[in-house]
């Protein structure tokens, strides 16, 4: 990063006999650049440090000898550099004409072949000829460092942008220089591959076609490529991306750098994971009682299921789980249909693996950008390496670059362990208490222990908001402990949540109404019940149940109907002894799913949906920014959109939403949303970084395009920071012609007041833990038995068999061998296990991965009771 | 082989040393290698572990420094300096006459090297890094072969003092 002066003052520089104003200290190549002035390089990129190390960008600067590199040069007053003279042009020659000595000219059978830094800079600055006629370096070529990254070390120009990548901004420094002179090269170490949840960006910025990515290989051709700007929805930190197909084939994703989002960053499972919308395992044809229908045939058999439930037994014997994996538009439509014509509250988005949704939607918001500069960030989440990894790409960066404070309420360690300053040492369901005792330290009272004392001692020496990063700490806990700790430290003054559930369009769907107990736009049932009624027509009499409750009606016999929209609880419900008792007793599922699982195996009717690049709309990620995504391929089979069966269920059931587009459903939301009010589609596509919820307190942040909607991404710069187009400065939306309207009446004119959470929370006891049993903490793995995973033949093979970690204490006391299979038994069931023992798991506690694909530590966890005590044997 | 236990409390005595424990990298390694005959991976591994990075970053590091061999080099690293002044009086003669005589003698390896300083009592050579100078190629020999037989006592490979 440019070491940033905060001084004032700015100072003058002359490049090219163009005055120009600086901050002291920003680099000279960066002033160059955004001032319309491009000097060539390939190792330097804006968001690692620069190391001058290809010597591309050679200038001179008067008062200088010879050509320093403008990567390493910070501006100073009365500056007067050059980078177009003749003696800069030579240098340049000399420079590209020795880093091509050794670059084989491979380039027509070279994936970056035609989007190549190289090959660029060498048309536009480079010499004609080279001199060069010796043997030219020789490497075995590819050599693989990872499952997904190959290596030619032969088109290697020893940039150190991978490397860099690796250890500045992964944190996994897994690849390095190895040899030196002409031998140089970049090489992991042996049997110790570059398998970083992040590799993949070292790919998007290698500045030739010496990183390539397995799936990518060969596949296309960058000038046959289609491009559109997109957000990943692998997880709800919502990265942006452009997608990019060849002949209806999606084959590429990279990261666009989008300053409050991703900064240009994505993860492996978002990158590769697009190879599961082409999956054969897709269901494309809509099926009835197990055999392949036309759409009429399936929507009028569920609708004649959902009318004989709700004539029989009324609107609450139908339930739905899911909405949480499409576009904010099906959501919407999905409650509307439910809530509004269906007439059940029995609606929820999670699977009982997050947090309840008023604490999510009732508690004052951070954003992600909030986290870099901080007074302190409070991690009482999960793993956010494993759940949400460019967001944990983000919290180490605040607090290893920007110094911010990481105090930490784990019970297990996780991948931001090594970067946190005070750690309070939670056990597993204590998170509450323990937060509860750094509130009362921060607020005044006698610290509990020394090291709440110094957490509350850092807190209190710094400017700026605690950001709680807050998610489900534990899927073998209920979410009171967290739900407690939210309700401890939100009542502090300067405290915002940044919340940490991670499933796709979670948050979309949250906001769109699809949990008991609320309506589209952040507001209750009870306060939204007049105004949704004269929208809608009407709305459910009371207050529903979230899936735990819904789970355990059906499994009563209470629900008939029960309706899973890209939901698979025997899969993702923490307890899978009560989802599977559920879907054994209720009468009929209806799935729409795009793929078969156990879950919607035996359903009465299964309608195929699309998925992420079939479907356009906008989606909220988890700072509750909506942001848009888009179609890329046509939809497969006869799939379709989430939204479009919703629509067409409720025309057949008497109720013509008359929403025919993508368009006029995010129209309609944002007429009736109070959470949404102004926030048009017209808004939605101009704002470069998407608008934030509740829109009328983010309006005056939004930065609108220049030119309107159209996006132009030049393939040909995919290795530097791929950036929309936007001004700097926010423009007042009253200044855009499409946005002049800002209708704020429906927050005031119905008195409708967004859902604030009262912070009431119900008493709680934990209960002791025996002397021989292991309190277990389960967390979710990023490469788990998901479909996303499971369908993208590239991931498939990095998931891993889930261990069991202990304390070496615990290892021992229980005469088990790290390495060696055990058997763990809770109340609920037994599951065989290899355990490890591990540095950082405290005594009488136990770490486990959740596998979402039915097996392990699902079998142990009774959603019933707040923790989840095992006992462990050997097999032996 | 991993470290033995008193090259282990040494190891640790000098990450010590250091505020940041990765500085020490460069010293581990002369450690492991007079330990081990040379750098192994497993040595590399260890180290990683004992200064907390990669495996990776310890690699990179040592394989910069010619010195530390990643190979099995013997008993006896034989530096031989053909450098300028070394060139004009012999130096070469004893590279090539040392190289045919231990060629198949697994204890020896030999090495051309630059410059060792040690201009001015040209040609010179180093035996586990202790200066044997003012060479004629028998001289040499016989001098690697007096390591060989235990007349001289060899340093350790990376020039440690046993």
């Amino acid at each position: 990063m440019t070491a940033v002066n905060e001084a004032k003052t700015t100072v003058t520089v002359t490049i090219d006999g163009k005055s120009i104003e600086a901050r002291p200290g920003e680099l000279l190549i960066k002033v160059a650049q955004d001032n319309g002035i491009y000097i060539p390089r390939f190792c330097w990129h804006e968001r690692m440090k620069p190391v001058g190390m290809c010597r591309m960008c050679l200038v001179e600067v008067d008062g200088i000898r010879g050509f320093p590199p403008a990567c390493t040069m910070p501006v100073s007053e009365a500056m007067v550099c050059h980078t177009d003279t003749d003696s800069v042009k030579a240098a340049q020659d000399g420079v590209l004409e020795l880093l091509l000595i050794n670059h084989p000219l491979d380039c027509p059978v070279c994936d970056r072949g035609g989007e190549c830094p190289l090959q660029d800079t060498t048309l536009a600055f480079g010499p004609v000829e080279s001199r060069f006629v010796e043997e030219k370096r020789h490497f075995e070529k590819p050599i693989a460092i990872s499952d997904l990254v190959l290596l030619d070390r032969e088109r290697c120009i020893q940039c150190a942008r991978c490397t860099r990548f690796a250890d500045e901004i992964a944190g996994d420094p897994l690849i390095s220089f190895v040899d030196r002179g002409d031998h140089t090269q970049v090489l992991n170490f042996p049997d110790d591959p570059f398998s970083s949840y992040f590799s993949g960006n070292v790919v998007q910025i290698c500045p030739v076609g010496a990183l390539t990515a397995k799936p990518y290989r060969f596949k296309a051709r960058p000038w046959d490529l289609a491009t559109v700007e997109t957000s990943c929805t692998t997880c709800a930190v919502h990265c942006r991306g452009a997608v990019q197909s060849s002949s209806n084939q999606i084959v590429r994703l990279l990261g666009v750098d989008s300053e409050p989002v991703n900064q240009g960053w994505l993860c492996d499972k978002g990158r590769f994971g697009y190879e599961h919308v082409h999956s054969a395992a897709r269901v494309l044809t809509p099926r009835v009682g197990g055999r392949e229908a036309s759409w009429p045939q399936a929507l009028d058999a569920a609708v004649a299921e959902l009318k004989s439930a709700k004539n029989l037994h009324g609107g609450g014997a139908i339930a739905m789980i899911g909405g949480a994996s499409g576009t904010n538009e099906s959501a919407y439509a999905w409650a509307r249909l439910t809530k509004g014509v269906i007439g059940t509250d029995n609606v929820d988005a999670q699977l009982g693996d997050g947090i309840a949704a008023e604490v999510v939607l009732g508690s004052d918001r951070a954003q992600i950008s909030d986290l870099d500069n901080a007074a302190a960030i409070v991690l009482c989440a999960g793993d956010l390496k494993e759940e949400l990894p460019v967001l944990f790409l983000r919290v180490k960066r605040a607090a290893l670059e920007l110094g911010v404070p990481l105090v930490d309420l784990s019970a297990a360690p996780h991948g931001l362990s090594k970067y946190v300053t005070h750690a309070l040492g939670a056990a597993p369901g204590e998170q509450g208490l323990v937060a509860e005792q750094l509130a009362s330290a921060i607020g005044g009272a006698t610290p509990a222990n020394e090291t709440i004392a110094a957490a509350t001692r850092s807190i209190g020496s710094r400017e700026g908001n605690i950001v709680v990063i807050l998610g489900r700490t534990s899927l073998a806990e209920r979410d009171d402990t967290v739900v407690s700790a939210a309700a401890a430290l939100g009542a502090l003054p300067r405290v915002r949540f940044l919340s940490a559930l991670r499933r796709s369009n979670v948050h979309g769907a949250l906001e769109a109404g699809l949990a008991p107990g609320f309506l589209p736009g952040r507001v209750s049932l009870d306060s939204g019940r007049v105004h949704f009624t004269s929208n809608w027509g009407s709305v459910p009499a009371e207050r529903g149940l979230g899936t735990e409750g819904i789970l355990r009606a059906c499994a009563e016999g209470k629900i008939h109907v029960l309706v899973l929209v890209g939901a698979d609880p025997l899969a993702d419900f923490p307890d899978r002894s009560l989802a599977k008792q559920a879907l054994d007793t209720v009468g009929v599922v209806i799935a729409i799913d795009a793929f078969e699982t156990p879950s919607n195996r035996r359903a009465k009717v299964f309608m195929p949906c699309t998925l992420w690049a079939e479907q356009g709309g906008t989606v909220t990620n988890l700072e509750g920014r909506v942001q848009r995504v888009s179609r890329k391929v046509s939809a497969s089979g006869l799939a379709l959109d989430d939204w479009r069966i919703a629509s067409e269920l409720a025309q057949r059931m008497g109720s013509d939403f008359d929403l025919e587009t993508v368009d006029e459903i995010t129209e309609e939301f944002s007429r009736v949303a109070p959470a949404w009010a102004g926030a048009s589609t017209a808004t939605i596509r101009n704002a470069r970084d998407g608008v934030v919820l509740p829109f009328a307190d983010h309006l005056g942040e939004v930065v609108f395009r220049r030119g309107g909607s159209s996006l132009d991404i030049e393939y040909s710069l995919s290795w530097e920071p791929i950036r929309a187009d936007g001004d700097d400065v926010a423009v007042e939306a009253s200044d855009v012609d499409e946005t002049a309207e800002i209708d704020r009446t429906i927050a005031t004119e119905d008195a409708l007041t967004l859902f604030v959470w009262d912070r009431v929370v119900a008493p709680r006891s934990i209960p002791q833990r025996d002397a021989y049993a292991l309190r277990v903490n389960v967390g979710r793995k990023l490469y788990d038995g998901g479909r996303i995973v499971a369908e993208s033949p590239s991931l498939v093979g990095l998931k891993k068999a889930p261990t069991m970690l202990v304390s070496s204490a615990d290892a021992a006391r229980l005469g088990v061998l790290s390495g060696e299979s055990v058997k763990a038994t809770s109340s609920r069931g037994s599951i065989t296990v290899e355990l490890k023992a591990a540095r950082g798991i405290a005594p009488g506690t136990a770490s486990l991965g959740f596998s979402a694909d039915g097996t392990g530590a699902s079998e142990l966890i009774d959603a019933s009771v707040s923790v989840t005590d095992i006992r462990v044997e050997t097999l032996r | 082989m991993s470290f033995t236990p008193e090259n282990l409390a040494r190891a640790q005595s000098v990450i010590a040393q250091y505020p940041d424990a990765h500085s020490a990298i460069l010293p581990l390694a002369h450690i492991a290698q007079d330990q081990d005959g040379w750098l192994t991976t497993e040595a590399m591994a260890e180290i990683a572990d004992l200064v907390g990075t990669t495996p990776a970053d310890v690699q990179g590091v040592c394989s910069f420094y010619t010195m530390y061999k990643r190979r099995p080099c013997g008993k006896l690293v034989v530096s031989v300096c053909t450098n300028v002044t070394c060139l004009v009086v012999g130096g070469p003669e004893i590279l090539e006459h040392l190289n045919d005589r231990y060629a198949a003698d697994d204890d020896v390896f030999v090495e051309e090297v630059e410059c060792l300083a040690a201009c001015g009592n040209a040609p010179a050579m180093q035996v586990n890094y202790e200066y044997h100078e003012h060479l004629v190629p028998e001289m040499a020999a016989a001098i690697v072969d007096d390591y060989k037989s235990g007349v001289l006592q060899p340093r350790g490979v990376s020039g440690g003092l046993k």
